[in-house]
């Protein structure tokens, strides 16, 4: 994946006296993993939404794959429902309303229209892959963190997005489930061979996914450490990145 | 209290019954799909002075129905801005009919939908809508498949309001649709006029049948608003 970003926002509190948060969000990479690192408040939830076209910066170009997906100078603002991009919400976000198997299938189908037998099979398919056969028709409401985390990992990967963003995925489990959890993942994304991006808080979680780090502190990047593709790097980075953040704790 | 009915022709009841359900359930028809638009519109799109547009849209709830119906007779009497031109263009004379009385009730109670279907579609996680549209969903898909299906239960309630209020509308109605049995003669409207003429009888069932269907539709609407989520 070639991934480059820079842009800038500006945000606004409003309410608490105008106390302003200037995002200066700016890095690019080669990388197919890619995790945003860095304590909370200081960005990374907010360079996600807008490389998913959920928050429009005020300067600046986000490109993926050589396509510009947005560039504040040429007018370009791809809307979110044409990014091909998948998210998962830090508490997941499913449907209410709707069954694990429509949450699966929300996204295969328009306003009108039932599911073709394609989409269908597929949905049946990503159902069993998560291991959410005995819950399909189930509301959400009923389902384990787990079992929630699965369902909204089925749910975006359904429309086959070119990219995968997530959003602290472990914030919201049990720390033993947690652990569980992330070796699931991370098999998972082996198996879908999809491009993403992770905002985390957690080393550990950077130590098992992260083919690149983008370090964030007080709404901008601190540092850009690459693993350059080869896995056995990954402590040597976390251990480095670990002591900047010390660094950056300590001031 | 006398109440009888078989003492009562049985046109004096059916008609203005008929009627107020015509009238009602058109009016709330128009206020449902108003009120949900102009609540969708000011919960989540950018529209500029957004408090004076609140403002305007609750104002029939506190002005009193004189007052509107008076406004209304400005706006669509025979002399009125839009009623002159309804009248000359397309011959359409909205003063003096039920469908008259069907924009009276409609303008009572469509605050009642927007305020629900305001406060149920703010209640609604931005997440959930975010969610559908990196899906692939536009906005109108987005409502009507996630924003409008969360906040059902409140744009209900709202709506059985609406229709209570649209039923026992009586002076906007008056003042644009008159007081003409068997053509504008909604139930309230017959029970001032039996009351004038001295009808117990009909008066007393009159009375009765409009508080039992508000009873109910008040009963139910309190059974709609508990949360299901």
């Amino acid at each position: 994946m070639q991934f480059e970003i820079d842009i800038t926002m500006r945000m606004n509190s409003g309410s608490r006296g105008g106390d302003n948060f200037l995002l200066r969000s700016r890095f690019a990479t080669t990388d197919r993993a890619l995790v945003l690192f860095g304590p909370s408040g200081s960005g990374k939830t907010l360079s996600l939404k807008a490389i998913a076209g959920l928050l429009t910066p005020d300067d600046g170009h986000i490109r993926v794959n050589g396509k510009t997906i947005f560039d504040a100078r040429q007018g370009v603002n791809i809307p979110t429902r044409e990014r091909r991009v998948g998210y998962v919400f830090q508490n997941y976000a499913l449907f209410p309303h709707l069954t694990v198997r429509e949450n699966v299938g929300f996204g295969l189908r328009g306003l009108f229209g039932r599911l073709s037998s394609v989409a269908e099979r597929r949905v049946r398919e990503l159902v069993h892959i998560f291991g959410l056969d005995r819950v399909a028709d189930l509301r959400p409401g009923a389902l384990s963190g787990g079992q929630q985390q699965r369902a909204a990992l089925a749910r975006a990967l359904a429309p086959e997005p070119e990219l995968l963003l997530l959003d602290e995925p472990f914030s919201a489990l049990d720390q033993p489930l947690r652990l569980r959890m992330r070796t699931e993942l991370a098999r998972t994304l082996e198996r879908f061979a999809i491009p993403m991006i992770m905002v985390t808080h957690d080393s550990d979680e950077m130590a098992s996914f992260a083919e690149a780090v983008v370090v964030y502190r007080d709404g901008a990047v601190v540092g850009v450490h690459s693993t350059g593709g080869q896995p056995e790097h990954r402590a040597s980075v976390t251990r480095m990145v670990q002591q900047e953040v010390a660094l950056a704790y300590d001031m | 209290m006398q109440l009888s009915w078989l003492s009562l022709d049985d046109s004096l009841l059916s008609a203005p019954l008929l009627l107020t359900l015509k009238v009602a359930g058109l009016a709330t028809l128009a206020a449902l799909v108003l009120g949900v638009a102009a609540a969708y519109l000011l919960a989540r799109r950018r529209v500029p002075f957004r408090e004076l547009l609140d403002a305007l849209c609750t104002l029939p709830l506190v002005m009193p129905p004189t007052v509107l119906g008076y406004y209304l007779l400005v706006i669509i009497g025979r002399r009125g801005v839009l009623g002159q031109w309804l009248q000359e263009s397309l011959g359409i004379t909205l003063m003096f009919t039920w469908q008259g009385a069907v924009i009276a009730a409609t303008v009572v109670a469509f605050p009642l939908v927007f305020k629900s279907a305001r406060a149920a579609l703010e209640g609604v996680g931005r997440e959930y809508e975010d969610a559908a549209r990196t899906l692939g969903q536009g906005e109108l898909s987005v409502f009507l498949r996630v924003s409008l299906p969360l906040a059902f239960r409140g744009v209900l309630a709202g709506t059985m309001l609406a229709f209570a209020r649209a039923m026992g509308e009586f002076g906007a109605t008056l003042m644009v649709a008159g007081n003409l049995p068997g053509r504008t003669q909604t139930l309230s409207l017959a029970v001032y006029s039996a009351v004038q003429a001295g009808d117990d009888v009909l008066a007393n069932t009159l009375v009765l049948l409009i508080s039992l269907v508000c009873v109910v539709i008040l009963m139910a609407t309190s059974r709609l608003i508990q949360p299901k989520y």
